[in-house]
């Protein structure tokens, strides 16, 4: 499998270099420098060389490679990269240049232990802080034999670390059982020019909070109508298929929402849920993302855009844009930012708006308008007039889309709704739930 | 004064990196002569009265500064500094409480261990030691950290720890030496094996902890892909199910090699693979892709053993969680979309109703840009054409070059695939052209010939095409026009000027183009001789009397002679203008014993390359031809980075000056060429020889009186196979060459590197034309030493 992981910053500095098999030798560091750092041309995360390949994601400031000999499996050396860099910000807050510097012994420790002869091990970042601890103090107590329960300890660590439920600590105790669930959704959107809905989706996370004693099994659930299992998704006919578009109807009307796929995190038992539905697990202590899916039926659009983009000669473009909240009035969605991109060679832009601020910002090419409280049902407009330069080499300019953000709580583009969240414990005690809806633009993007 | 300053101008210097490092690790010394203090700074956690705190503050500043020095050992051998010299001085801090140093010691140990051999037998006893601590981390830490170290002696101790720790108590220490088996197999198979390592770690496949007989099976795989003969894993009805049990309950990265192996197993009946299938496909819901995709690949090998229906419902379930792929991140996603363009090769119509994630977004990468485009051409029918020739033509509108003619592109093979769509494509490109984009134009003309080969009924749009003839600058795109005129030149009323102004700068064209222009004008003097007459005469007599191209004179004399001929009046026209079948496809497809061969390798590299893994990785790592790549390699790279070291140690090893090693090393020179002399009296000399010759300079040697002995070198033929593999005049199969075949390469560059040196320093050497062979093959290994 792996034979190294090599860490870079932007200048072709090798932060970290560890080698897992004999195969991995220095020298490769300067083989990535020159043909990845400081070659513009590269166009693909992997490259091979001889036998050896480097497949390399870049984080922040920094580049972390992974190199390997044989025909390793792709998929899993770059999900591993990128749960190295989760690992880094759950360490470090920011996985940078800076925070490898600072902290490169404890990197080489964690590179340690979650790689054992190139093979992945437990990589998971709550687990790992029980044994490696940014605070060098209180390993040294840990580990002294002078301490008579160190070794003790470590026993229960290492029994947690591999044991059937390695997410979860056996003696958690709250004196307040609580759980929040957060459902958050990003709509992605590419709407064409002339205002058809080109592709609309959904990617939902539902991310929880959990603060239960002991080791509660908990049993989820949504208004969802799942077309995972197969059965059923013979009606998906398209969009366009009069017979898909009844059944989305009816099941629209029954209040429950289709998911196309979904995901879960490894404490949910997969099997039950391929067999009858249930959601059921036993959470992870603190924070964690339960479960993500997509869905691409009944997508609610919170924001339509009208675009009217001119180009008046070769000196002249003129923009009119309107954006309506499509959501009830008494929602308000907050941090909207539109961006609209001008031409390269734009001299000047005056943006005028009925509401929030805009502003030229010549560095990323766009009109930014922002709106800090966007009130539902509302329509504003902004309307601008770009003067561009005259440039020798007319080149035709791309017109790339217009992007969206925002974040609209309470409000859920697929119409998901959470039905139930129920604890059991053997404890027997009552817990409070929360739950928090939220949508945010993903890549909301309109053409014109 | 003046001796002073002398002498202190000859002392080893007290400034550097190295003297400062040496300096904080050697400050450990202290400690060892007050060991209460260590004891006492070890446990923080103790009270302690006023007096302990002075000391313990002070022996602690040590321990930091100790410390501190190993991290900065450390940090210089990150940077790629050498500081193997200090190797003594950080093995004295072995010995430590304190697990972070400890792990630092280990990880300068497992870098360097192989520069100090003989020092490392100093660290064993801390490792058996540490392998029987109560802590169940440091027994894994130093079973974990003993695999690593690459040497000898390390090896001979690890036995016993390792038999312990396999047994341990603790499923941590245990899966640590599960690992540890395949790394002591790397080391040192005979000894794993004699000693019953592979037993137990088969047995540990029944482990009752799931991460344990992940790790059992990740090192069992490991070794029967390095040795098959072993028959490491080997998937019984037991295992299966222990392995299907231990599928639901370990780490992600533990489901990965599971499914890995499952998708390997053959399974041996029909309600087998079901089961498997069955068990496996929940895993399509977890949140790692490498998982999904692993069950995806499990799942696809073994549905074809199962009904149709079940494939049918397994199919329709593969399907959310590949599109769900498309948008993770994008290295991710690259590897999910290259492997979803097998899948569809193999399935085409899975994903037939998901054509809108494959969209590009504006900020995709350009590799994942490039493969959906693909993907999209691939799914597309005739429900969801429109929508993707709207897409496309968006596409084609962008900056990027790159993109834009791989979108035009696209839209041909659309038009080539579909036939309903056909004249919605060709429409497409005319409004395209219009937009006068000129690297778009040339792509456009380009895709428009492959439109011709299928549908020759589009010669309405020839005029539009015509008009942009002076845009073109690409020798393709000139070509593809030209070659439409000439396919048409009954129909075009100006064809004999269009290509008399491409004969008029005939020469300047590149050799592509010209080749078109040849047979265009032929075309058009066959359709209307009256027109061409000159036009033919003096395209023929350019690209004969005036061209040096081989290839090019070639045809123009087959077509000179062609239509000069008498005899057979329709000769000329029926080879010509013969009917073409028309084209099916221009969408690349892989042959199918490679696409079923790469299915097996989904998720892998090969996958991502679509290339079989024979082309980019080696052979098996412990094959002997590996081994001894790897050896030559070494030594290469030991003689770059210190060439005088490697000389003299060369010359040490066979026991002979330097003087002598220059001499081997025109022994060397002549192994191909000795080597040779059998390929001529096999068979008759090989081009590739000659090219040899050419380089060497020394053609005369090729017939070397060694002729007689050479049935017997074994180095000799081989390296000449080398020879001959390279030149593709494969004769392998008679001698020895699958032993050194992997070594070809190195073998030749290695051999011309010796004769420049010889060419320059001496005479030709004749008295190595009567070696006998038995030289010659010590010849051989000295050069392997040397280089």
């Amino acid at each position: 499998m792996l034979s190294g992981i090599l860490v870079f910053n932007q200048k072709g500095e090798n932060l970290i270099f560890r080698a897992f098999r004999s195969d991995c030798r220095p020298r490769l560091a300067d083989v990535f420098r020159i043909q990845v750092i400081s070659n513009s041309q590269v166009r693909s995360p992997v490259l091979t060389l001889g036998s050896t390949t480097f497949s390399h994601v870049k984080h922040e400031n920094i580049y972390l490679v992974a190199v390997t000999k044989s025909n390793a499996n792709a998929a899993l050396v770059f999900e591993f990269l990128y749960r190295l860099t989760a690992l880094g910000k759950g360490y470090f807050g920011k996985f940078d240049e800076e925070a490898v510097k600072n902290n490169f012994v404890l990197v080489y420790e964690l590179l340690d232990e979650i790689l054992d002869f190139g093979y992945p091990q437990n990589t998971d970042a709550d687990i790992l802080k029980m044994y490696i601890t940014p605070d060098n103090l209180s390993s040294a107590i840990r580990s002294s034999p002078s301490h008579p329960n160190a070794s003790s300890d470590s026993s229960k660590i290492t029994m947690q670390a591999t044991g059937a439920q390695s997410w979860r600590r056996a003696d958690i105790k709250y004196r307040k059982n609580e759980a929040f669930v957060d459902v958050i959704e990003d709509v992605n959107l590419l709407m064409s020019g002339t205002g058809t809905v080109l592709r609309a989706d959904v990617n939902g996370q539902i991310v929880m909070r959990a603060y239960l004693t002991g080791t509660p099994e908990c049993k989820f659930g949504l208004n969802d109508q799942m077309v995972v299992d197969g059965g059923s998704s013979t009606d998906k006919e398209g969009p366009m298929g009069s017979r898909g578009g009844a059944s989305k109807a009816t099941r629209a009307a029954a209040g429950s929402v289709t998911l196309e796929d979904c995901q879960f995190h490894q404490c949910v038992q997969l099997g039950k849920f391929d067999t009858d539905r249930t959601i059921s697990f036993v959470p992870p202590d603190g924070e964690f993302e339960l479960m993500r899916y997509r869905a691409i039926e009944n997508v609610n659009l919170p924001f339509k855009v009208h675009p009217i983009v001119r180009e008046v000669g070769t000196t002249k473009v003129e923009y009119s844009i309107a954006i309506k909240a499509n959501y009830g009035n008494k929602l308000f969605a907050t941090n909207v930012v539109v961006k609209i991109p001008t031409p390269l060679n734009t001299a000047s832009i005056i943006p005028r708006s009925s509401q929030g601020r805009a502003k030229y910002e010549s560095e990323i090419n766009c009109i930014v308008w922002k709106i800090a409280r966007f009130t539902g049902q509302s329509e504003y407009v902004l309307s601008a007039e770009a003067q561009l330069t005259s440039m020798t080499n007319q080149k035709a300019w791309s017109r790339p889309p217009l992007s969206l953000n925002f974040s609209l709580l309470m409000f859920t583009s697929s119409g998901l709704l959470v039905r139930y969240l129920k604890v059991f414990e053997k404890g027997n005690y009552s817990s409070v739930k929360w739950v928090r809806y939220m949508t945010r633009g993903g890549s909301y993007e309109i053409r014109f | 004064m003046a001796v002073n300053r002398m002498r202190n101008a000859f002392a080893p210097p007290k400034k550097g990196e190295t003297f400062e490092l040496r300096a904080g690790l050697v400050y450990v010394l202290i400690s060892k002569y007050f060991p209460h203090i260590l004891t006492r700074c070890a446990d923080l956690s103790m009270p302690t009265n006023g007096s302990t705190i002075i000391l313990t503050s002070q022996a602690l500043s040590n321990l930091f500064r100790r410390k501190e020095s190993i991290q900065k050992t450390i940090m210089a051998m990150t940077l790629g500094k050498d500081v193997s010299a200090l190797f003594p001085d950080v093995l004295k801090n072995i010995a430590t409480a304190d697990l972070d140093q400890k792990k630092l010691v280990y990880l300068y140990l497992m870098n360097y261990a192989k520069s100090h051999p003989d020092l490392c037998i100093l660290a064993v006893n801390t490792f058996v030691q540490d392998s029987e601590d109560p802590n169940p981390l440091i027994r894994a830490l130093s079973i974990r950290t003993m695999g690593c170290i690459r040497v000898d002696k390390m090896v001979d101790y690890m036995e016993e720890p390792l038999r312990k720790t396999l047994r341990d108590e603790s499923p941590y220490v245990r899966k640590t030496a599960a690992i540890c088996v395949a790394k002591l197999f790397d080391l040192n198979a005979p000894m794993c094996l004699e000693n019953g390592f592979l037993e137990t770690l088969q047995e540990l496949l029944g482990d009752p902890n799931p991460m344990v007989v992940a790790n059992a099976v990740t090192a069992l795989s490991e070794i029967s892909k390095a040795s098959p003969e072993t028959k490491a894993l080997q998937i019984t009805p037991t295992t299966l199910k222990k392995m299907l049990m231990a599928l639901n309950e370990c780490t992600e990265w533990g489901r990965v090699t599971i499914l890995t192996s499952l998708a390997e197993y053959k399974a041996s009946d029909v309600r087998e693979a079901e089961h498997i299938c069955e068990r496996v496909s929940p895993q399509f819901q977890h949140v790692n892709s490498s998982v999904v995709l692993a069950a995806v690949k499990t799942v696809f090998l073994h549905m074809r053993y199962i009904s149709p229906e079940a494939v049918k419902s397994y199919l329709k379930k593969m399907a959310p969680p590949l599109v769900t792929l498309v948008s993770s991140a994008p290295e991710v996603q690259y590897v999910a979309l290259r492997n979803i363009d097998l899948l569809l090769q193999k399935q085409p119509d899975i994903l037939s109703k998901e054509l809108r994630v494959f969209f590009c977004k504006y900020d995709d990468p350009p590799y994942v840009k490039f493969q959906k485009l693909e993907i999209m051409v691939r799914i597309a029918n005739d429900k969801n054409v429109d929508q993707l020739l709207a897409e496309l033509k968006e596409y084609a509108m962008e900056v990027d070059m790159d993109f834009v003619r791989r979108a035009v592109k696209a839209i041909g093979q659309v038009a080539i695939k579909i036939e309903s769509a056909s004249e919605r494509c060709v429409n497409a490109m005319l409004d395209l052209i219009n937009l006068k984009a000129n690297y778009v134009v040339q792509e456009v003309i380009i895709v428009i010939k492959d439109i011709f080969r299928k549908y020759p009924g589009y010669e309405g749009i020839i005029p539009t095409l015509c008009k942009c003839i002076d845009e073109l600058d690409e020798p393709n795109a000139r070509g593809s026009l030209i070659w439409i005129v000439g396919e048409y030149a009954e129909k075009i009323s100006n064809a004999g000027d269009i290509l008399g102004g491409f004969v008029d700068g005939f020469n300047e064209e590149f050799s592509q183009t010209q080749l078109q222009i040849l047979t265009a004008v032929v075309k058009l003097f066959l359709k209307r001789p009256q027109a061409a007459q000159g036009l033919v005469t003096k395209v023929l007599t350019a690209a004969t009397a005036e061209n040096d191209n081989p290839d090019i004179r070639d045809r123009a004399y087959v077509y000179w002679r062609l239509l000069s001929n008498t005899t057979d009046q329709h000769a000329p026209k029926n080879i010509v203008l013969s009917e073409k079948p028309p084209i099916t496809t221009t969408i690349q497809a892989l042959p199918q014993p490679l696409l079923d061969r790469l299915l097996t390798e989904l998720s892998t590299l090969a996958s991502v390359y679509h290339k079989p893994p024979e082309q980019f990785v080696g052979e098996g790592r412990f094959g002997v031809d590996a081994v001894q790549k790897a050896a030559i390699e070494e030594q290469i790279q030991n003689a770059q980075e210190n060439p005088l070291a490697a000389d003299a140690a060369a010359a040490a090893v066979q026991g002979r000056d330097p003087q002598n090693a220059q001499a081997n090393a025109e022994n060397l020179l002549d192994i191909d060429f000795d080597g040779a002399a059998p390929a001529s009296s096999q068979e008759k000399p090989a081009n590739g020889l000659s090219g040899l010759e050419g380089l060497a300079g020394t053609p005369q040697r090729v017939i070397s009186p060694s002729v007689p002995n050479s049935s017997q070198p074994q180095a000799a033929t081989n390296s000449l196979d080398d020879i001959m593999g390279i030149f593709g005049n494969d004769n392998a199969a008679t001698s020895s060459a699958p032993s050194f075949g992997g070594m070809s390469d190195s073998d030749i560059m290695n051999g011309f590197a010796g004769m420049d040196l010889s060419g320059q320093s001496s005479p030709p050497p004749t008295k190595t034309q009567t070696t006998t062979s038995n030289s010659v093959k010590k010849g051989n290994e000295d050069l392997l030493s040397l280089f």
